[in-house]
């Protein structure tokens, strides 16, 4: 299981392609943190999101911030959110808007492997919980779209040094999910066996 | 004349900054117990996805204190457990007045993210309390003048992979394992394993919710008192542990750090099973709260 560290937004889908599950990802860049209201919002009210999602990270949060005086926003705890709630925005956000990444806890169904592998996305398994790391790896909120969403909204973040991720769902149609699950599948056999 | 009832009001505030504050701390500090149960839990992950994730939670507990950060971002819904004396001097209805404002409290002054919203409209409905927010499970202690108050934020993560099984009698302990067993496989990362697996078992449907609760809010690694439920807790917790679930789903040897059970007598016909799973930042805090207001903070119980 190799390590790799990758830059968000990608520009070079090799990028993603090089990414095997298992192997673990540290990410710097942007990542823009989105959640079940936001996408609604995109998917089933029709309402294009005012931040370019091409080549971008996800990650599935609602941030606990302070509003500033100045308008912005500061930190409080970051931290990430269940994804599989989220699975079905998975073919649109890679078809319509060219996003390359999603990023959060619980890992995706079976569903989301096909679109990942037809469309060249990976899903990173963050450590849920694990926010008070994770706040400290956002450097800064850099913008907020959808205020009205409260915390809900569309999030650009700054980070350094984010993870460490494992990829969950690579690009070439394997999943840790799928395979974990299958083995307890098969073990849950043998327990009730000996029952 | 009658005087006002000035004991019973200070008393209240007592309460609430009992409560306020142990929202906060079980946010931030957790327990010694659930420290050692995760180190134990590094020392013993083999595969290489669960080592990392539970070398990341440790990280994760070392960064909490450090910045006075809470453990998890998601402020749970509280949950409080109420030990009420026969002689506490604050009737129960006051004392859920006071879980209240001290929830609602501590929300705003930290600030806390606030989750609490209409269960229809999904209109926020303040900070982090709502009709019937928080929520309190109630116990009373004959002879006795103190007040025990334990909170414990419920992650909505782990508190979605809750499941209710209405088995029958003919299915047996037996039937109990393999749901409590399915269970635990179905949520698979969801919960945010490794954590504890709470269940109840007898009693009725919403008794036997109730009951997983109780038992997720226990110190970790506790047993039932009742030498035959022990015995299934200890069964549970090693085959749990045999499923290959792991850290967050990811594949490994530990998917539970421990299970817990509470349980009740039921009806001939009834053999009812409850799952409520608490994620690995079990959090809970506690206080004993004297007849006169005095508050002894304990991070144990």
């Amino acid at each position: 299981m190799a390590t790799h560290e990758v830059t968000f937004p990608i520009t070079d889908e090799q990028e993603i392609l090089k990414l095997r599950a298992g192997d673990e990802v540290v990410v710097q860049g942007h990542i823009i943190g989105i959640r079940d209201r936001t996408q609604i919002r995109i998917f089933d009210q029709g309402v294009e999101p005012p931040m370019d999602l091409r080549g971008a990270f996800l990650l599935h949060t609602a941030p606990g911030v302070r509003k500033r005086d100045d308008g912005g926003y500061d930190k409080v705890c970051i931290g990430t959110t269940t994804s599989a709630r989220m699975v079905r925005f998975t073919e649109p956000l890679g078809a319509q808007y060219g996003v390359r990444a999603i990023c959060g806890k619980g890992g995706f169904p079976d569903e989301a492997i096909e679109p990942m592998h037809r469309l060249g996305m990976v899903y990173f398994a963050i450590v849920g919980g694990a926010a008070a790391l994770e706040t400290t790896q956002i450097e800064e909120i850099e913008e907020v779209a959808w205020e009205e969403l409260m915390p809900e909204c569309l999030w650009k973040f700054r980070v350094k040094d984010f993870g460490p991720l494992t990829v969950g769902i690579d690009a070439h149609g394997n999943s840790l999910y799928h395979d974990v699950q299958a083995r307890a599948q098969d073990k849950l056999k043998e327990l009730y066996a000996r029952l | 004349m009658l005087q006002p009832p000035q004991v019973a009001s200070d008393l209240q505030h007592a309460v609430e900054d009992a409560a306020a504050h142990l929202y906060v701390w079980a946010l931030k500090d957790i327990p010694q117990d659930l420290r050692d149960a995760l180190a134990a839990a590094r020392e013993r992950e083999t595969s290489v996805p669960g080592r990392r994730v539970l070398e990341t939670i440790h990280r994760n507990i070392n960064v909490a204190d450090s910045e006075r950060n809470l453990v998890c971002q998601d402020t749970g819904i509280a949950v409080y457990h109420a030990k009420v004396g026969e002689h506490f001097p604050l009737h129960p209805s006051r004392i859920y007045e006071a879980l209240r404002d001290g929830t609602a409290r501590a929300t705003v002054e930290h600030p806390l993210r606030s989750n609490a919203v209409h269960t229809i409209t999904r209109e926020n409905t303040g900070p982090n309390i709502g009709y019937r927010l928080p929520i309190v499970h109630w116990d009373f202690v004959p002879d006795w003048d103190g007040l025990d108050v334990k909170c414990v934020p419920k992650g909505s993560g782990s508190e979605n992979m809750s499941f209710l099984k209405m088995c029958v009698p003919a299915d047996g302990v037996r039937g109990i394992k393999e749901f409590v067993l399915e269970s635990i496989v179905g949520a698979g990362g969801k919960p945010c394993p490794p954590g504890i697996v709470g269940v109840g078992i007898g009693g009725s449907a919403d008794y036997a919710m109730y009951l997983a609760k109780e038992a997720i809010m226990r110190p970790i690694g506790t047993r039932n008192p009742d030498p035959l439920v022990a015995e299934l807790e200890d069964e549970l917790y090693g085959l749990l542990n045999e499923t290959g679930i792991g850290p967050m789903g990811l594949g490994g040897d530990v998917t539970v750090l421990n299970c817990h059970i509470e349980h009740a007598d039921t009806h001939m016909t009834l053999n009812p099973v409850a799952v409520n799973y608490q994620c690995w930042a079990a959090r809970r805090a506690s206080a004993h709260i004297h007849a006169d207001g005095a508050i002894d903070y304990d991070r144990e119980a």
